[in-house]
C-alpha cells in the first residue's frame, strides 16, 4: 500500500504540480494576450497625440511672442487722405532705392500738430513727433539681413502691385498684433501664420521658396532672374560660384549687384 | 495595467512620429539657421536712406579728399572722393577705417580735468564755462606777472586756420613759443630757404617724373602724400617710370622698386655727391640752367670733384663704383629724373646737408621749376585776418627768445625746432615753460627719447590737451578740451606736403557731433573774449565757423560743393622770377651758411664697444606713426612676423644672428644709450648685416586695447642729434647691442 500510496502519491503530486504547471502557463498566455494588444498600442497613440499637439499647438505658443506696436495705425483712413496711395508714404528715393516704412519726416507734414482726439495719436504727436523720436515701428516683413532684395526691380521693373507679397494691409483699419520668433527675431508673417507652411495666398508666406516659386512661374524664360531653391541646381551654383557667368542657365547674374548664383539674393 | 519598458519606447515612437508630422523640427531648424546670422557680433548694415558727404581726411598729413557714404544719420564707409586733386578716388587703409574713430571708445567724451596725480587716468567732467574760464585764468596770472613768454603750443601744423589762430592768439598774448611737429619738411623748407631764397615747401611733379632717385624714401611706405604716392607709382608701371631704391633694408617701396641698392646706413648723402660727381665730371649735367640760373657752382663743384669720386664713395657707401657710375649716367639721362629724400614716411628731418645735396642734383639735371621736376610751393595766402594790436605785455613776450632756440643766433634759419624743447625745460638754462597747449599733436608719443620727453612735461605745471582723443599726451594733461572727431568739424587742409600745386580741402561735418565736444578753433575764440582786451579784439569773429567762412571767401561756395579748392595756373614759375637769394639764382653753396662745404656725416649715438649693431626704424604703411594710432581694422593687417601678442619684432640678417646667436622667434634684450627693450628675434634676409631694424607706430599706451600695450614705441630707444646748421633732428638710427634672455 505504501508503496501504492507512494505511487498515488506521486501520481497525484505530479498530477498536482502540472495541474500547477498548467494554470500558470495559462495566466502566461493571459497576460501575454494583454500586452499585445491595449498599452503599447495607447501608449504609441498618446505619443503621437501629445507631439502633434506639441508641435502644431504649443509650439507655436512658445516659439512666438507677442508685441503691440508702439502705436496704432489706420492704413484707410490714410489712403483716403493721400493722392497717390501706397508711394505716397512708401516711395522710392531719387536713387532708386525704396524708403520702407515712413519716417517722421513723411508724417509731420500734417501730424505737427495732433490731428483728433484718438489715444493713438495723441501719444504720437506728444511722444515722437514733438520730440523729434522715430517711432520703433515693428516690421512685419522685415527679411534676415542676408537677403538683398530690391523693390525697384519688383515693382518699377516687374510691375508687381504691393497685395501680392504684402496681402491687404492697406485696408485695414487697425495694426496686427506683431509676433517674433523669439529664435530669430523675425516676424511670423515670414514663416506665415501657418504654422505648416501651408498658404492660400501669395502674400501669405515671405521666404525664399515663396520667391522661387512666382520666378519659376513668371520668369522661366528669363534665365537672368531665375532663382533657384537651395536643393536644386546646386551644382550650376558651385559652378556660378567658381567661374561666373559661364553657367548658360544663369548668365551676368543680378542687374544691380552683378553678381551670380546666391549673390544675386543674397549678400 | 502595468507600465514598462515596452510601453515607454512605444510612447516614444508615438511621439516620434508625431514629432515628424508636426512643423516643430523642420520650423525649429529654419530658425536656428537664421539665428546664426543674428549673434550680436555679427555686424549688420544699417537700414535706411544712403547719401554722401564730400570731405577731407585729416588722419595724416596727407590732405586726402573723402567721400563719406551715410545711412540715414549714420556714417557708414568712407571713400576716396573722385577727381580730387591729390587722391582722385584712393585712399589709404587708415583713412578707411576712420569710422572706428568717429565712433570708437578712444574719444574724450566731455571736457575732463585730471584729479589724481599726472598720468593716473583719474578725471572728472568740467563744464565748458568752467573749463575755459581755468585756462583763461591761468594764462592772465601769467601775463599779469609778465610771464606771457612761457605759454608754449605744440602742434602739427602750421598752415590752416585753426594753426594760425593758436599762432595769432599766442602773438597778441605775447608769446613766440608756437611749435610745429618736425618732419623731412622742415629740412626740404630750410633747403629751398638757403638755395633758393624762398618760403615755400617742396613740390614733387611725381605725376610726370620718369626716373625717380630716392634716397630711403617709403614711396609706398606712407611717405608724403600717401595715397598720391601710391597712385604715382601705379602710373609709373604702365609709363614705364623707374625707381632706384637707395635704403640698407629691403622695404617694401625698396621691393617693389626697379632696383634696389642697399647702401651702408646714414651714407646717402655721400653717394649724392658721388653721383654729383660722375655728372659734373662727364658734363652730363644741365648746362642751360648751371652756367644761367646757378651760383656757386664753381666752388661746389671744386668740393665734389675733390673728395667725391666714385672709390672714396664706394668706400663709404660700400656700393661698388661702376654702380655709382652708371646710376649717375642714367639719372642725369632720364628724361625726367627727380631725387627725392627723407627715410621711410619722412618723420624725421634728417641731416641738412644730405637735403640739400639731393636738391643740388635736382638742380644739376636741371628740373628745378619744371614739369616732372621740384617746384617750390608757396603757402596759399587765403588768410588775410587784420593785424593784431599788441600791447605791450605782448610786444615785450614776443621779444623773448624762443624757448627751442629756432631763430637764435645758432639756429638763424629754423623756424620751429620742437626736438630742442625737452632739453630745453629739463637743462632750465633759459626760462621755464609754465603752459602748455597741445593742439592736434601727440608729442608724448612721436618725439624721440621718450623719457626726456615725459620729463619735461612733467615740469610744465599746467597742460592743456586739444585732442579728440584720449592719446598718450592727453592722458598726462592737467585739462583735457576735446575737439570734434574730423567727421564732425569744418576745416581748412591747406596743401599736403610733397603737392606742387596749391591746393585746399575742406573738412566738413559728415554726422552731428556724437559727444559734448567743442571745435578748437571756437575754443581759442572763447578763451580771446574771456582774456578780453586787446586779446578778444583780436578774434571779432563769433564762432570758428562764421571765421573760415569769412576767410574763405569766394572760395567758400567753391569749397562746398567740389569739397577742395585748387589754383589751376600754378606751374608757371620761370627762372628769372622764383630765386631769391642774396645773388637772385640757384645756390649750390649759400652765400648764407656756406654750409655746403663743410659736409660732416652725421655721428649717431652710442660707442661701437659697447653697442657693436646700429638701429634703425622703419615705416609701414600699415602702423600709423603720427598724431593717430592705429584703429583696430589697421591692427589686424599687422603681419605676425612684426607683431605677435604683446611682442614686437626686430628685423636682423641671418649673418648677423648667427654671430650674436640669435634664432628666429626667440626673445632678446635690446639695448641703446636711451632705452631698452624685450623684442623678438624675425630673421631676414632683405636688411644688411650689422643693422637691426625695429617697425614705427607701436607700443602706445593709450588708444584702446587692440593698440596699448603692444610692442615699443621706436623713440623710447633714440634721441635727438642737433644738425649743427639746423638744429633739427637728424639721427637716422642709434647704436644698439642685442642679448639673449
Ligand atoms: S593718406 Fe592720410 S589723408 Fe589720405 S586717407 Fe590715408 S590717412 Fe587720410
Amino acid at each position: 500500500m505504501s508503496a501504492l500510496d507512494d505511487n498515488a502519491k506521486e501520481i497525484a503530486e505530479d498530477a498536482g504540480g502540472e495541474e500547477i504547471a498548467t494554470s500558470s502557463r495559462e495566466i502566461n498566455t493571459k497576460e501575454q494576450d494583454n500586452g499585445a494588444g491595449g498599452p503599447i498600442i495607447l501608449f504609441f497613440i498618446i505619443g503621437l497625440f501629445a507631439s502633434l499637439i506639441l508641435g502644431w499647438v504649443i509650439f507655436p505658443k512658445l516659439l512666438y511672442s507677442k508685441k503691440k506696436q508702439p502705436i496704432d495705425f489706420n492704413h484707410v483712413l490714410h489712403v483716403a487722405e493721400v493722392e497717390d496711395g501706397c508711394e505716397s508714404c512708401h516711395f522710392f528715393r531719387e536713387d532708386g532705392t525704396y524708403s520702407g516704412v515712413p519716417k517722421l519726416e513723411q508724417c509731420i507734414d500734417c501730424h505737427d500738430e495732433i490731428q483728433g482726439i484718438s489715444h493713438d495719436e495723441i501719444k504720437f504727436v506728444e511722444k515722437y513727433v514733438s520730440k523729434g523720436r522715430e517711432v520703433p515701428w515693428l516690421i512685419y516683413s522685415r527679411q534676415p539681413d542676408c537677403v538683398f532684395f530690391s523693390h525697384a526691380a519688383h515693382v518699377k521693373a516687374a510691375k508687381i502691385d504691393c497685395v501680392t507679397c504684402h496681402g491687404h494691409i492697406g485696408e485695414s483699419e487697425n495694426l496686427k498684433i506683431y509676433e517674433e520668433s523669439r529664435i530669430t527675431g523675425y516676424s511670423r508673417d515670414i514663416w506665415g501664420k501657418s504654422i505648416g507652411g501651408f498658404k492660400k495666398n501669395t502674400w501669405d508666406r515671405m521666404k525664399m521658396d515663396d520667391c522661387a516659386e512666382c520666378h519659376r512661374k513668371n520668369t522661366a524664360n528669363i534665365s537672368r532672374t531665375g532663382v533657384k531653391t537651395p536643393t536644386n541646381r546646386l551644382i550650376g551654383h558651385i559652378i556660378d560660384l567658381v567661374s561666373p557667368g559661364t553657367s548658360v542657365s544663369n548668365k551676368g547674374g543680378s542687374v544691380q549687384t552683378e553678381r551670380d548664383a546666391c549673390f544675386v539674393c543674397h549678400k | 495595467m502595468k507600465i514598462d519598458r515596452r510601453s515607454f519606447l512605444s510612447f516614444l515612437i508615438g511621439g516620434g512620429a508625431g514629432t515628424a508630422l508636426s512643423p516643430l523640427p523642420w520650423k525649429l531648424m529654419d530658425d536656428s539657421s537664421i539665428w546664426t546670422q543674428m549673434w550680436p557680433w555679427t555686424p549688420v548694415p544699417e537700414d535706411g536712406e544712403a547719401s554722401y558727404v564730400n570731405s577731407a581726411c585729416t588722419l595724416c598729413p596727407g590732405g586726402c579728399g573723402i567721400t563719406v557714404r551715410k545711412i540715414d544719420d549714420r556714417a557708414v564707409k568712407i571713400e576716396g572722393m573722385k577727381g580730387h586733386p591729390v587722391n582722385n578716388g584712393g585712399l589709404c587703409i587708415l583713412g578707411l577705417s576712420g569710422l572706428q574713430l568717429l565712433y570708437g571708445p578712444t574719444r574724450v567724451k566731455t571736457p575732463l580735468k585730471r584729479v589724481g596725480k599726472r598720468g593716473q587716468g583719474s578725471w572728472e567732467k568740467i563744464s565748458w564755462k568752467d573749463a575755459i574760464s581755468e585756462v583763461a585764468k591761468i594764462l592772465s596770472d601769467l601775463r599779469s606777472t609778465g610771464q606771457s613768454h612761457t605759454v608754449g603750443c605744440i602742434s602739427d601744423s602750421d598752415r590752416g586756420t585753426v594753426p594760425r589762430l593758436f599762432e595769432r592768439f599766442l602773438t597778441v598774448y605775447g608769446s613766440p613759443n608756437l611749435m610745429r611737429t618736425s618732419s623731412i619738411i622742415d629740412s626740404y623748407e630750410l633747403t629751398l630757404h638757403l638755395m633758393q631764397g624762398v618760403q615755400a615747401s617742396p613740390g614733387f611733379d611725381f605725376e610726370n617724373a620718369d626716373f625717380i632717385l630716392s634716397f630711403g624714401s617709403g614711396i609706398i611706405d606712407g611717405w608724403g602724400s600717401p595715397v598720391r604716392m601710391f597712385r604715382a607709382n601705379s602710373a609709373w608701371r604702365n609709363t614705364g617710370g623707374k625707381i632706384i631704391q637707395i635704403e640698407p633694408r629691403l622695404s617694401n617701396t625698396a621691393a617693389k622698386s626697379d632696383k634696389w641698392i642697399p647702401a651702408n646706413p646714414g651714407t646717402e648723402a655721400a653717394l649724392a655727391l658721388g653721383i654729383a660727381h660722375v655728372i659734373i665730371k662727364e658734363s652730363l649735367y644741365d648746362a642751360e640752367f648751371v652756367d644761367n640760373y646757378s651760383a656757386g657752382f664753381e666752388d661746389w663743384k671744386r668740393f665734389v670733384l675733390d673728395k667725391y669720386g666714385p672709390d672714396s664713395v664706394a668706400t663709404i657707401t660700400g656700393i661698388d663704383n661702376t654702380t655709382i657710375i652708371a646710376l649717375a649716367r642714367s639719372f642725369a639721362r632720364a628724361s625726367k629724373p627727380l631725387a627725392i629724400c627723407g627715410r621711410g614716411q619722412g618723420t624725421t628731418p634728417g641731416s641738412l646737408d644730405e637735403c640739400t645735396t639731393v636738391h643740388a642734383l635736382n638742380a644739376l639735371v636741371g628740373n628745378i621749376n619744371k614739369q616732372g621736376g621740384i617746384f617750390a610751393v608757396a603757402e596759399p595766402d587765403y588768410i588775410n585776418w587784420p593785424e593784431v594790436e599788441m600791447d605791450a605785455t605782448a610786444a615785450i613776450g614776443m621779444q623773448k627768445d624762443r624757448l627751442d632756440g629756432a631763430g637764435s643766433k645758432k639756429y638763424p634759419f629754423s623756424r620751429y625746432l620742437l626736438n630742442r624743447l625737452p632739453q630745453a625745460i629739463n637743462s632750465g638754462e633759459k626760462y621755464p615753460l609754465k603752459a602748455l597747449f597741445v593742439g592736434d599733436a601727440n608729442p608724448l608719443y612721436t618725439m624721440s627719447d621718450s623719457k626726456a620727453v615725459k620729463k619735461a612735461f612733467d615740469k610744465v605745471p599746467f597742460v592743456v590737451s586739444f585732442s579728440s582723443y584720449m592719446n598718450e599726451t592727453a592722458q598726462n594733461a592737467d585739462l583735457i578740451l576735446p575737439n570734434h572727431a574730423y567727421l564732425e568739424r569744418y576745416e581748412d587742409i591747406p596743401t599736403p606736403p610733397g603737392m606742387p600745386k596749391p591746393v585746399i580741402s575742406l573738412t566738413r561735418p559728415v554726422v552731428e557731433p556724437q559727444l559734448n565736444t567743442k571745435h578748437t578753433g571756437d575754443i581759442i575764440i572763447l578763451l580771446a573774449k574771456a582774456m578780453g582786451g586787446n586779446i578778444a579784439d583780436a578774434f571779432a569773429w563769433n564762432s570758428y565757423d562764421a571765421c573760415l567762412k569769412e576767410t574763405l571767401g569766394n572760395k567758400w561756395q567753391v569749397m562746398i560743393k567740389k569739397g577742395f579748392w585748387s589754383y589751376p595756373d600754378f606751374f608757371v614759375q620761370t627762372h628769372e622770377e622764383s630765386f631769391d637769394t642774396i645773388s637772385g639764382k640757384f645756390e649750390f653753396v649759400s652765400k648764407e651758411t656756406g654750409s655746403l662745404k663743410q659736409f660732416k656725416p652725421v655721428n649717431i649715438e652710442g660707442d661701437k664697444t659697447n653697442y657693436p649693431l646700429l638701429l634703425m626704424p622703419y615705416d609701414s604703411i600699415r602702423l600709423a606713426n603720427g598724431v593717430i594710432g592705429n584703429p583696430p581694422f589697421v591692427m589686424k593687417s599687422v603681419d605676425d612676423t612684426v607683431l605677435k601678442g604683446n611682442n614686437v619684432f626686430i628685423e636682423i640678417n641671418p649673418k648677423t644672428a648667427g654671430e650674436q646667436g640669435l634664432r628666429e622667434g626667440q626673445l632678446a634684450m635690446l639695448s641703446t644709450p636711451v632705452g631698452k627693450a624685450k623684442v623678438k628675434v624675425h630673421l631676414f634676409d632683405g636688411i644688411m648685416p650689422g643693422l637691426v631694424a625695429l617697425p614705427r607706430g607701436l607700443g602706445h599706451t593709450a588708444f584702446d586695447d587692440y593698440l596699448a600695450g603692444k610692442g615699443i614705441n621706436f623713440n623710447e630707444l633714440i634721441g635727438p642729434v642737433e644738425d649743427p646748421v639746423s638744429g633739427l633732428d637728424t639721427a637716422w638710427g642709434i647704436r644698439v647691442k642685442l642679448a639673449k634672455v
